[in-house]
């Protein structure tokens, strides 16, 4: 491969906050002391914080250079299986920093805020027609909020109709946050095996579901990438038995305007806006994890709910049966005003288009790389494919080496050893936004790396070279964890 | 559509490449019965400039400053943000990465959240802090779960002053667990009656707000040795984290968990989210807590590094038995507030936390002055109470006309508290504007 | 990661289907994890232990070893009351991986039922029951 975008930079150091500045200097204009000086009881004034004392050009220069040992969506392509990595849109920050949303308090009259509560309430109506859902809460601030919140809704369900469920069932294909999820409703996680094709069998659950269990937290699409194609089936079984359906919407890229949630069986679920509707993951959050139901459950929503009368919108408490408040406020509303700009620049036919182009991308990977990876699942797929290291075990190469090489490539390794379902797992989500030309060069990249596991594998060992760092000690830092300075 | 990048003959040639006729058919494996029948039903599509417009328009449908002159705090505050803080926070390569499990190609983020731990720990006098919570309640809800795992009691005790959305989410947490939760009452100074402390046997913490809701400093010292006599853990909460810059911090007054809301340092309000939940705690917890945490290491080369660490606490490894369900939190605020605490300094949080508090001081004063009551005397950071003389809503509602917030109406959250307003200045607020205030309460 | 015929199993310890081995010392038995479980856990840089004075039925779960990126429950093989533990763990955990059998012991039981010992594997049969993994 000659024409590798990954290269050595320049890359210059940069110390600790707390290794610069001198006491003293200040990066903050303070206002000025129009008002007299007030007493103060000694006995409560405590020393303030430690803080290094730094200009504005030192904070500048830290954080820019800081930002170049990064790499995000806008450096390259970051092809994250589950993560739905596409690309962030500038007009939605742009929005997010007009001044009526940025400054606007949450406890004001509502009368003031009818902007805001606009949005809120046409977003939950655009997010419940994407997913054939029936009502949407904006609260939950994250995806694990969001099953939390899903959760929750299950519990409040049962105990209202007086009874008492302690299971719930989760397939080896969904999530990995939802058993933790799950036990915060004091849920015990009953594992369910996927079927050789990769999907859950009918016989599977009808084995598993009883009166006992509440429900199942099925991920569909599935983190192999694959359709959970006897869903209808497996909800008329949980049904049957009084449980629940729960739809981890983590994957709900890969079926915008094809798959109706609501019609096939999912009684509640949530979706992760940081993912499907292009707001940015900020290197860990914030996010936002609207959870959508169906009307059974509608009772059961967060509170404040948002109420339309006459063009006028309220906030309303009056939903004795909802599950409470999940954040402070309404949740992230940040994100939602960039949710609502993807949403209407899109408008249906391009989401739809996007779920589509992010299939097709994945299995346009999948047929290019079967050759040299292995391809434990060899089946049309959805909006990602899941390799393994299977056919470099021979040569004592692992999914980790190959990933660690791609970086000298200049591509974000992909989900890797997830899921568990298969052994050393190369998860690709490509979304729809990478060009051919783009996801042509990721192939090419990982089929110069599996050469040179052959060729030359300790190059491949030894990668990457090319970042700010080598590989890390991850044992030595778990060992004597060392998290403060 | 500018962010789809296929041609017609790039999808030409894919679908070859893949075998599929159409786009269409590449959904195949989805039975007939699972398709969708009917278009979604969506406004269509706008150009950016549209966008512009329709955004600017909803935008201006919401009071802000300096149109308006809003003094309610509550949980939310407002504070300048340098420009040099926003520019650097838009930086696109901290913005559009994901969550730094490939250390070599995000010790950008890694870096950055370490040094915001070690911030945090400084500011809240505490020994470790997580990488942030999504806001300040689900903090306290978090930290107080943790008591429990970690002092294996199964009641806390919460006090009344502790803001009551936080108190209300909490709730939400404990529902399904069956955790049972007292509330402590307040005395008539506006501070937590912690008297009762001392007949409570087998609670995992006391949780308790400093500054509190009503802008309070409560006596944490004096409640964490009598819950400590009790081996019961203090959870010290707070909405406003400004206020440790003047005021002593709660791990030097015995905190055994400080949880709150970080908006306060570099974050928009933005209608209460995203915000940040600050967590920290002592060494000796830190394999409870939920939550993110880096820490440093070195490279083969031997060169210094961060990493994710101490992993097998969360969801992904321990599963159902994680500390939390908690995955991505809210780190681009942790980042925001890392960038505002560098440009503060020392220096400058105090003398930052010192004119908050000599503005409030000076309205109080002129409050009392102009012959209105502040029912709670002692003392307060930014926030206060005011009683108003009956009728108070009319006075409220003749300051809005006037496009002037006159704080936070208190009855909704204390039904005793009729006529009752909470009010916030920060260093936003001048002399003048204050003075035309209580003018125009006054009036 | 060892192949089967690399790995160090002493002839004078018993052995549980969990991994974990036994020592006969007197009234009481240490116990701690084959090299096997070692190696496939990898550098463990966490253990967690029970206090002393707990008492625990055959197959409970008495503690946990971390590695970086993976939680492993322990199982007791015996019944008893645990009278003493490892506590050069908590700051080298690494003994575990360097020293399974001396250095890296994890508990000392006080059997309940000194008849569940001869429920134990003697290395031979751990090793085919490895072999049998393969």
């Amino acid at each position: 491969m000659n024409n590798a975008i990954g290269t050595t930079g320049l890359i210059l150091n940069e110390p600790l906050l707390w290794e610069k500045g001198k006491r003293g200097r200040c990066g903050i204009s303070i206002p000025k002391q129009d008002v007299p000086s007030a007493d103060i009881a000694p006995s409560l004034s405590g020393e303030g914080p430690d803080f290094p004392d730094l200009s504005e050009v030192d904070v500048v220069r830290h954080y820019t250079r800081l930002s170049q040992w990064n790499f995000g969506v806008d450096t390259g392509m970051y092809p994250l299986g589950s993560c739905t990595m596409k690309y962030n849109p500038k007009t939605n920050e742009r929005q997010t920093q007009l001044k009526g949303f940025a400054q606007a308090h949450p406890l004001l009259p509502t009368e003031l805020s009818q902007g805001a509560l606009k949005l809120m309430y046409e977003l939950e109506k655009y997010l419940a027609e994407i997913t054939g859902m029936d009502a949407v809460s904006l609260q939950p601030a994250a995806g694990a909020h969001g099953e939390l919140a899903g959760m929750l809704i299950i519990h409040a369900y049962h105990t209202n109709k007086g009874t008492n469920r302690s299971k719930i069932l989760i397939p080896d294909t969904a999530h990995g946050t939802n058993p933790a999820s799950a036990a915060l409703c004091g849920y015990k996680s009953v594992p369910v095996k996927s079927s050789e094709q990769g999907v859950l069998s009918k016989e599977s659950i009808e084995a598993a579901m009883d009166e006992e269990t509440a429900g199942i937290m099925v991920t569909n699409p599935n983190t192999l990438g694959l359709f959970e194609e006897n869903i209808i089936a497996i909800s008329e079984i949980v049904h049957a038995k009084g449980g629940l359906v729960y739809c981890d919407g983590a994957n709900m890229n890969a079926v915008m305007g094809i798959v109706n949630m609501g019609d096939i069986g999912v009684d509640v679920m949530h979706l992760n806006l940081h993912k499907t509707f292009s707001t940015p993951h900020g290197g860990g959050g914030p996010g936002s994890g609207p959870v959508c139901v169906k009307k059974h459950l509608e009772p059961f929503l967060p509170v404040p709910r948002i109420i339309e009368d006459n063009g006028q919108y309220v906030f309303s408490e009056d939903f004795p049966e909802s599950i409470g408040k999940l954040h402070a406020f309404y949740g992230n509303f940040g994100v939602m005003i960039k949710c609502y700009s993807y949403i209407r620049s899109m408008g249906a036919a391009n989401l739809k288009r996007a779920s589509q182009l992010a299939v097709l991308n994945a299995n346009y990977i999948k047929e290019k790389l079967k050759d040299v990876l292995h391809l434990p699942y060899d089946r049309p797929c959805m909006h990602e494919c899941v390799f393994s290291d299977k056919h470099q075990k021979s040569d004592k190469i692992t999914t980790l080496d190959m990933v660690k090489r791609l970086m000298d490539y200049g591509f974000h390794p992909p989900t890797i050893y997830f899921p568990l379902v298969v052994n050393g797992a190369i998860m690709i989500e490509p979304t729809e936004t990478e060009s051919r030309e783009d996801i042509d060069l990721l192939i090419d990249a990982f089929k110069a790396i599996v050469e040179e596991a052959k060729t030359d594998p300790d190059k491949v060992r030894n990668a990457p070279t090319n970042c700010k760092v080598q590989r890390l000690d991850e044992t030595a830092a778990a060992r004597n964890p060392c998290l403060t300075g | 559509m500018r962010y789809l990048p296929h041609t017609e003959e790039d999808i030409k040639e894919m679908l070859q490449t893949v075998g599929s006729e159409s786009l269409d058919a590449l959904f195949s494996m989805i039975p007939e019965n699972c398709r969708r029948s009917e278009d979604m039903n969506l406004p269509e599509s706008l150009t950016e400039w549209e966008l512009d417009k329709l955004m600017e328009n909803l935008s201006n449908d919401i009071a802000a400053s300096p149109e308006y002159k809003s003094f309610v705090g509550a949980g939310s505050y407002e504070h300048y943000i340098p420009a040099s803080a926003q520019y650097l926070l838009s930086r696109s390569e901290f913005v559009t990465s994901y969550t730094p499990y490939q250390p070599e190609m995000t010790q950008g983020t890694l870096q950055a959240i370490y040094e915001y731990q070690t911030l945090v720990s400084r500011l809240l006098g505490m020994e470790v802090a997580n990488a942030s919570i999504y806001d300040g309640a689900s903090a306290l809800a978090e930290a107080l779960l943790m008591s429990i795992r970690i002092t294996r009691k199964n009641k806390v005790a919460v006090s009344q002053l502790v803001h009551p959305l936080y108190r209300q989410v909490i709730k939400t947490y404990f529902k399904p667990s069956g955790y049972e939760i007292v509330e402590l009452p307040y005395l008539e100074s506006g501070l937590t009656d912690i008297s009762g402390l001392k007949d409570l046997e087998d609670f995992a913490a006391v949780a308790v707000q400093s500054p509190n809701f009503f802008g309070c400093i409560e006596d944490l010292h004096t409640v964490g040795e009598m819950a400590h006599e009790k081996k019961t853990l203090l959870v010290a909460a707070f909405t406003e984290p400004l206020a440790f810059g003047l005021f002593k911090s709660p791990g030097s007054l015995g905190a055994d968990i400080a949880c709150g809301e970080g908006q306060s340092l570099g974050i928009p309000q933005a209608f209460g989210g995203p915000a940040l939940g600050l967590f920290a705690g002592k060494l000796k917890y830190v394999r409870h807590m939920p939550g993110r945490l880096v820490g440093e290491t070195v490279d083969r080369g031997g060169k210094r590094g961060y990493v994710l660490t101490l992993a097998t606490r969360e969801q992904h490894i321990r599963r159902e038995k994680a500390t939390s369900n908690i995955c991505t939190n809210n780190s681009l605020c942790a980042l925001a507030s890392a960038m505002y605490m560098a440009s503060t300094g020392g220096t400058g949080i105090r003398s930052l936390a010192r004119l908050n508090y000599d503005k409030s001081e000076y309205l109080k004063s002129a409050f009392r002055n102009a012959g209105i009551g502040i029912p709670f005397e002692g003392a307060t950071f930014n926030e206060f109470v005011v009683k108003l003389s009956g009728g108070s809503r009319k006075a409220y509602d003749r300051l809005l006309k006037k496009k002037i917030i006159a704080g936070l109406d208190l009855a909704p959250y204390y039904s005793e508290l009729e006529n009752h307003y909470l009010f916030c200045v920060t260093e936003t607020k001048s002399r003048a504007e204050m003075d035309r205030l209580v003018q125009e309460m006054t009036s | 990661m060892k192949e089967i015929d690399e790995l160090n199993l002493p002839e004078d310890l018993n052995y549980a289907e969990d991994h974990e081995w036994v020592l006969r010392d007197g009234d009481t038995v240490k116990i701690g994890i084959s090299d096997y479980a070692q190696d496939q856990l990898g550098d463990i840089v966490f253990v967690e232990l029970p206090e002393v004075g707990a008492v625990f039925n055959k197959g409970d779960e008495f503690g946990t070893v971390e590695s970086v990126k993976a939680v492993s429950e322990l199982y007791i093989p015996i019944s008893g009351e645990i009278t003493g533990i490892n506590k050069s763990l908590e700051d080298s955990p690494e003994l575990v991986n360097t020293d399974p059998y001396k250095n890296g012991w994890m508990v000392q039981v006080k059997p309940g039922n000194p008849d569940e010992l001869n429920e134990l594997m003697n290395r031979n049969a751990y090793l085919e029951m490895l072999k049998g993994m393969e």
